[in-house]
């Protein structure tokens, strides 16, 4: 495809210098064009970026620091062919702009902002041959759409890496096993329970029976959204496995709503042994280790 | 009878037995084992076991049955069982593959399980009979 091109133009356009250019030499010539222009042509970029609306999350230093590291980058890619150095480039900088609310729609369009500024730069140096013009693009576009697409995904994969992070920090921290008293536990679960959490969240308990030595949890479902027959399984179980190992679960925190699904739809939760709030489960649970709270006389109510 | 190690050692701990499994057991090892400590219960007299399966990681479906059925054989001679011991991963894969010890009792370790059957003595009827499990 491009060698027919070349010998078309060629042809067509034989004795003007420009078309005697080698095709190897259109890049390098390409990207010192892009180099000596590089004030004007990064000061247009950042007026359109302006124009359009993008990155207010910036202030207008840290806007011509970003453009001219990026405008840099990008001619290196040119002149280079590797985009290794940009896509760590990116990767920071995504690092750096994520946490404030740059989105995706920006980044993208940001570089392509950057990839028709300096598209129009060349059409106008080109304007003479047409030949040459599109020869130019043949080697120009597919470098820079390479570039658009290296730095969406880079952005893309920092965010998905961030999500990642968070949800992990999420999960840990969502199922504490508390003590409370000594051979006294309480768990309670906050958030959806899918079977991978469930089955974490019975791991976690049952050694926490054991490290804490254990005679009764308090399971405190308040905090969870939905209960279903899934959901319901889930808890029949970590109830079981408690009891294997010597210590009984006491479920608080059925709403009117929950225990009505749960009866409509027939859960057996005859083996459970479930009390409305938590308060009611924590006096049970010390009523069944021989614990009796008093308060002083004298020391009554505020 | 196997050379080597034992596998099993059933003690007399006044009234009570205590038998520890101390490695996986195939099944006829597993079945001789509950052979030996129902006859051990009628020999020593004894009014409650403990089996201990804390050196246990892995409990298959016949180890579990038996386990059930040696505590339903101990209750007919007379004696309260209670299986100590069973590790996290090992109760977590139990429930999951649907096996579970029925009505007996379980309780965390040795000393649990002693302080169990000590408690149901106490509370048992002046003849000395031991109520049983639920």
């Amino acid at each position: 495809m491009t060698t027919d091109q070349n010998s078309t133009s060629g042809h067509l356009a034989s004795g003007t210098t420009l078309d005697q250019i080698q095709d190897d030499q259109l890049l390098p010539q390409l990207v010192a064009h892009l180099r000596e222009h590089r004030t004007r042509l990064r000061q247009e970029w950042a007026g359109r970026i302006q124009e359009a609306g993008l990155l207010h999350a910036m202030t207008p230093q840290e806007m011509a620091a970003e453009t001219t590291s990026v405008y840099d980058n990008y001619v290196e890619v040119l002149e280079t062919g590797s985009v290794e150095a940009l896509q760590r480039y990116a990767r920071d900088l995504s690092e750096r702009i994520i946490p404030r609310g740059v989105e995706t729609h920006e980044v993208v369009g940001i570089v392509l902002l950057l990839r028709d500024v300096l598209a129009r730069s060349l059409f106008e140096k080109y304007q003479g041959g047409f030949g040459l013009l599109n020869r130019v693009l043949d080697a120009y576009e597919p470098a820079a759409n390479r570039i658009a697409n290296t730095v969406a995904v880079s952005f893309v994969d920092e965010r998905e890496r961030v999500i990642r992070q968070q949800q992990d920090s999420i999960r840990e921290l969502s199922t504490p096993v508390l003590p409370v008293r000594e051979r006294l536990l309480i768990l309670p679960i906050i958030g959806v329970l899918d079977s991978e959490r469930a089955r974490q969240l019975t791991e976690q308990l049952l050694t926490a029976i054991r490290t804490h030595r254990a005679k009764v949890v308090v399971v405190d479902i308040t905090g969870v959204p939905d209960v279903d027959e899934a959901v319901a399984n889930h808890l029949v179980q970590t109830v079981d496995a408690s009891r294997l190992m010597g210590a009984s679960v006491i479920i608080t925190g059925l709403s009117p709503e929950i225990a009505q699904t749960l009866v409509t739809i027939g859960v057996d939760l005859s083996k459970m042994d479930t009390i409305g709030d938590l308060q009611g489960g924590l006096e049970e649970a010390e009523r069944l280790l021989g614990y009796t709270v008093t308060r002083e006389n004298g020391m009554a109510s505020p | 009878m196997t050379a080597g190690p034992k596998l099993v050692s059933i003690l007399r701990q006044g009234p009570y037995l205590i038998a520890s499994i101390h490695t996986a057991l195939d099944d006829g090892q597993m079945v001789r084992f509950q052979e030996d400590l129902i006859e051990q219960i009628g020999r020593c007299r004894s009014r409650g076991v403990i089996i201990d399966v804390a050196a246990l990681d892995v409990l298959d479906s016949f180890g579990s049955r038996t386990l059930r059925t040696t505590a339903e054989m101990a209750r007919l001679r007379g004696a309260v069982t209670v299986i100590v011991g069973i590790q996290p991963d090992v109760a977590f894969a139990m429930v999951s593959l649907g096996m579970g010890t029925g009505t007996v009792e379980t309780a965390l370790d040795l000393e649990e399980g002693l302080a169990y059957l000590d408690t149901l003595r106490t509370r048992s009827a002046p003849d000395g009979r031991v109520r049983g499990p639920r």
